[in-house]
């Protein structure tokens, strides 16, 4: 009996709290060790079209990026409503994109030049006009290998 | 004098210092991978060089218009039966000869591909078609290419050619891989991707 008229006297012990940062440190280490960093911020609509025959580019060392697409809502007014290429942070012009490869290359090491692959990341709603425009400047510098980055549509068939 | 014990650090902010840290990565960095469809462009056109001559039988020719219709030898088709009708172009096998295709099992109609090895499929495009819908006729392409090479590697050597590729990429296979690679390449062989992306149409 006295024993719980003891404990009925004493107050809630706090909860202990010490082991919150070692939680909180452990979910950092997760993200850092699962994310990448974020090279460019996207100033272009980049909804990308579904396919299920895909590849994975695993090397991002050896990958460029060239965004397309309709202008973001806070760039319209600026820009206009049209299509447009981005490359790194800029709104570019199709006749940009053989300095942007070649100053792409100069950034590797000649050895990882023949293995560089462009990432044409184009939202759906684009015309192939562009698109073709792009491929065109790129046959031009030799960038010949490209990848159509697209999300993964999970149907079976 | 009683020694006094060095007082204890608050570590009642570290969790807010976690936070923020923690709240930093997840804004700046993304977790997505790249995947898609990989293509190889040709080589830029020297002047004055004739396209080889390829017989008519031997292409086949895949177009997409401005509305997005999808127009197959000249016959409007549904994008669903486009991997079908893919799949029965390559594995026609209607040579003779030398050109004869052993592993074939088309029906060896003559006015069709010659063997897989000749095939060549022409993708059109004009200007102002919509690059999903080009994305999708790519990727049913790719399928057809995909379930053929499947069917022979399988028949070859007992594994599908997705599985080889993946089994390339595992670094816990336990096989050798330099055969591995062989195997791939021989199945690519027997089904060489030709596949002509022609400039738009103006």
């Amino acid at each position: 009996m006295s024993i719980l008229k003891n404990k009925r006297n004493k107050a809630l012990p706090e909860i202990s709290t010490a082991s919150l940062p070692d939680i909180v440190f452990m979910l950092l280490f997760f993200f850092m060790v699962a994310t990448v960093i974020r090279e460019n911020v996207l100033m272009v609509e980049n909804e990308m079209p579904m396919a299920n025959q895909i590849e994975k580019l695993d090397k991002s060392d050896l990958v460029m990026y060239i965004y397309a697409g309709k202008p973001s809502s806070r760039y319209r007014s600026r820009v206009g409503d049209q299509a447009r290429i981005q490359l790194n942070d800029k709104f570019a012009d199709v006749g940009d994109i053989k300095a942007f490869v070649m100053a792409e290359r100069a950034s590797r090491t000649e050895t990882m030049i023949p293995f560089l692959t462009t990432a044409l990341r184009i939202d759906k709603f684009a015309n192939m006009g562009l698109v073709g425009d792009i491929k065109n400047e790129l046959r031009e510098v030799n960038a010949l290998k490209i990848n159509y980055n697209t999300r993964i549509d999970n149907n079976p068939d | 004098m009683a020694r006094r014990s060095a007082p204890e650090v608050n570590a009642g902010s570290m969790a807010d210092i976690a936070f923020l840290l923690l709240i930093f990565f997840l804004v700046t960095t993304t977790i997505e991978t790249d995947s898609g469809i990989s293509r190889k462009l040709p080589p830029p056109q020297e002047e004055n060089v004739e396209p080889p001559v390829l017989k008519q039988k031997n292409i086949f020719v895949v177009e997409l218009n401005k509305n997005n219709d999808l127009l197959v030898e000249e016959v409007p088709m549904e994008l669903k039966d486009l991997r079908e009708a893919a799949i029965a172009f390559l594995d026609n096998g209607g040579g003779r000869g030398e050109e004869a295709c052993d592993f074939c099992q088309g029906k060896r109609d003559p006015s069709s591909s010659d063997n897989p090895t000749k095939a060549v499929i022409s993708l059109q495009n004009n200007r102002e078609t919509n690059y999903a819908t080009y994305i999708a006729v790519q990727n049913e392409l790719v399928a057809a290419y995909t379930t053929l090479r499947n069917r022979e590697s399988l028949r070859l050597f007992g594994k599908s050619f997705v599985q080889m590729k993946k089994d390339l990429k595992d670094v816990n296979y336990s096989g050798n891989k330099e055969t591995l690679k062989e195997n791939i390449k021989k199945v690519q062989l027997l089904f060489p991707e030709k596949l002509s992306e022609a400039e738009p149409k103006k």
